[in-house]
């Protein structure tokens, strides 16, 4: 009798992929919205038109700028005024320290957000200013000379007291870039930072009462309080956090979430400490996946071998 | 009292007390299978290992897992996950296999349809099985709960809702179902105790009696050829092993069995390491929020087919074309009206396209139960699911005309 297995094993194999196909990969492909990478070019803002001095960027970061008026810069010695909660109760979150965002974010897009923090952000559509509904960051609107060269100093400035490209760690993207309104629990990290260990439960029910009192003004000041993003590595595909990240409204029009402006390198960073939160064994499961294969196509040649051997006689 | 001597070793002991060489014989060495079978059969030995891989990993999940609708989403996440060595790799295991399993329960239910093992007194092997059937779907979906991510809750809220049956409005069975107006605490505890206590008993219960259904009918065979079992088992006893069409369970089936297996196992391996998302919803790795409804519901693909015999129709009809759709496959041995008991390929023309199709319009509809019920997935969804019932319905007339072969 003519031997028929391989047919057989071909159209059982040919009906699950075709069911594999049309459930998983087909499915998924109508059923998310597919959003093509801006490579983080931010094509729609403006092209810096000036080169900048970082010397004469300090002086109206530090003076006529009025930076740091909101924002600390840990690294130059100037410490936040108010705790993170309090910050956000007067602007909604808490504004940045300014240390690292010369090498978080994009330089055009810096420019543009402190010429027009809306428009940067792409949040227009939240903020009208005849109803009186104002960004908490106030737009400069120059120190009497060149804007574009007194914003491209501010820009220069600020790139030259960043940490290098380098020296940039995943959780340090996170943090800057998305930390002040995204918790992820799993990493410990509140919106009032990492949180501390406590002795006394008095003193962790204190945190955790700034911690509510922050996420209350944060949820009046974004319509909803942002998710934690401890399992987004899991929930969200990589592709769709990398085109989130770099345009909120190319996903969800209208959404609360303004554009994060981070350059290509930190949203790589940012969404390497994702995976550090939700799937910080995925090196342990590649190396251990090998030992098992490698196991078990052993067993398998053994398995084929044994039943050779006992049907010799059979047949 | 019987008459015990003194043993002359282990086995000689254990033997006059449990008869263990007797036993040996009818489960094994002795229990005879047709020669002329192929790999499709050694499925049921796939769904045997695949069982003891979902109950060990479970095993091991319950020491770690927290039914509590604060603390389930971080126990699974967070402690199994990520604090607990392995806990990962077991939990991968675990949502692979209750995927996988179905992918094999689905190949083994059409090997038998297709060879016609459910007919000639081989009736209890199909509706034992198809019990299995139920109670494994059963499994999964509490199984599916305990994550308690957006899906869990969600699909837990859609599936329980089916039981308040449409126009009649049994809001206080749904209720009685949940122990709570929505899912909650009540729920998710109960869905744990039916999970990790009540159904496994009964899939074990089930799989003793499937396997017991087997006995006196035998396996039946790649022709549907009624073999001699005891003449041929005689002929292989005799030294004609390779004239006899019996061969042993233990070894000569089983080697086989343990070789399919083996395969079996690298492409299961395969998927727990490097593709196992089909398996894991990534929707169920958002914390279940009762406020927040997801985009898409959409069950596990195993359910698919039959969600989307319910989702075209009106409440009422589409309820009732799901229960149909459920107890139909029950009735297969009794609509099958055919004096033919062989492969669907040398019963004619009717029987094999009616095979075929129902393979792929069920695979149609698995597919347009996960797409959006919109525009042609609609159309094409409402027609499956029509030309499913009608399958069925025409099955006794159309086999009835079967002339014998």
């Amino acid at each position: 009798m003519k031997n028929k297995e391989p047919i057989i094993l071909a159209v059982v194999v040919f009906f699950s992929l075709v069911t594999y196909y049309l459930v998983e990969p087909y499915a998924h492909h109508v059923l998310h919205k597919h959003v093509e990478s801006e490579n983080f070019a931010y094509n729609d803002l403006p092209q810096m038109s000036k080169t900048g001095d970082a010397a004469r960027g300090k002086d109206l970061v530090m003076g006529a700028g009025a930076c740091i008026g909101c924002h600390s810069i840990d690294v130059e010695g100037i410490t936040a005024s108010m705790e993170p909660h309090a910050a956000a109760a007067a602007y909604g979150v808490n504004p940045p320290d300014l240390s690292n965002s010369g090498v978080v974010y994009n330089a055009k897009f810096l420019a543009d957000l402190i010429k027009n923090p809306t428009h940067a952000l792409k949040v227009e559509h939240a903020y009208d200013a005849e109803k009186g509904q104002m960004h908490p960051m106030v737009p400069f609107y120059g120190a009497g000379g060149d804007i574009e060269q007194e914003v491209a100093d501010m820009v220069s400035y600020l790139q030259s007291i960043a940490v290098a490209k380098e020296d940039l760690t995943p959780k340090m993207a996170y943090e800057n870039a998305c930390g002040r309104c995204h918790a992820v629990g799993y990493e410990n990290w509140t919106l009032m930072g990492t949180q501390p260990s406590f002795k006394h439960k008095k003193d962790e029910l204190a945190y955790q009462i700034k911690v509510i009192e922050y996420e209350d003004s944060l949820k009046a000041y974004m319509g909803k309080l942002p998710p934690d993003l401890s399992m987004y590595i899991r929930s969200r595909s990589e592709t769709f956090l990398r085109t989130f990240i770099e345009n909120p409204q190319n996903h969800m029009e209208g959404t609360a979430m303004p554009r994060t402006g981070v350059t290509a390198d930190t949203a790589d960073k940012i969404i390497e400490h994702l995976k550090d939160a939700g799937d910080p064994k995925r090196e342990e499961r590649e190396e251990i996946g090998m030992y098992v294969m490698i196991y078990v196509i052993i067993f398998a040649i053994f398995a084929i071998l044994w039943k050779k051997q006992v049907w010799r006689d059979l047949h | 009292m019987a008459n015990f001597k003194k043993a002359t070793g282990v086995k000689d002991w254990l033997d006059q007390r449990l008869a263990i060489v007797k036993v040996g014989k009818v489960m094994g060495s002795e229990y005879w299978i047709p020669k002329n079978i192929n790999f499709l059969w050694a499925m049921g030995m796939i769904l045997a290992i695949t069982f003891g891989i979902l109950l060990i990993s479970g095993i091991f999940l319950l020491m770690y897992y927290q039914p509590g609708v604060d603390t389930a989403f971080n126990s699974v996440n967070y402690t199994i996950m990520q604090e607990v060595d392995f806990g990962w790799l077991w939990r991968h295991v675990h949502g692979v296999a209750a995927s996988v399993v179905f992918l094999i329960i689905y190949i083994h239910m059409f090997t038998g349809i297709y060879y016609g093992s459910y007919k000639k007194g081989r009736e209890m092997i199909w509706i034992s099985g198809m019990l299995l059937f139920i109670a494994f779907s059963a499994e999964a979906f509490t199984g599916y709960m305990l994550p308690w991510g957006q899906m869990s809750y969600w699909a837990g809220m859609v599936i329980t809702n089916l039981f308040s049956f449409g126009s009649l409005h049994a809001d206080g069975f749904v209720e009685w179902i949940r122990g709570d107006y929505v899912p909650a605490q009540a729920f998710l505890t109960r869905f744990f105790m039916l999970h990790v206590l009540l159904l496994p008993l009964v899939c074990i219960g089930l799989i003793a009696l499937h396997f017991a259904a087997l006995r006196i009918p035998h396996v039946n065979n790649q022709d549907g050829e009624e073999l001699d079992f005891d003449v041929e088992a005689k002929k292989y006893l005799d030294g004609d092993k390779a004239g006899s069409k019996v061969i042993r369970f233990a070894n000569d089936f089983m080697s086989k069995d343990m070789m399919v297996v083996g395969i079996f196992l690298v492409f299961f391996f395969y998927l727990v390491f490097w593709n196992y998302s089909f398996a894991m919803d990534p929707v169920n790795f958002d914390p279940a929020d009762g406020l927040k409804t997801p985009a898409h519901i959409y069950p596990e693909w195993y359910f698919l087919w039959s969600y989307e015999i319910l989702r075209p129709f009106s409440v009422d009809l589409g309820l009732i074309l799901f229960a149909f759709a459920q107890l139909v496959f029950f009735l297969l041995p009794f609509m099958d009206r055919s004096p033919n008991a062989i492969a669907a390929n040398r019963r004619g023309a009717p029987f094999m396209i009616w095979f075929w199709l129902m393979l792929s319009n069920m695979i149609v509809l698995t597919a347009m139960g996960k797409l959006p019920p919109e525009g042609i997935y609609s159309t094409i969804g409402y027609w499956s699911a029509i030309l499913f019932v009608v399958q069925w319905l025409m099955l006794p007339i159309m086999t009835s005309f079967e002339k014998k072969v």
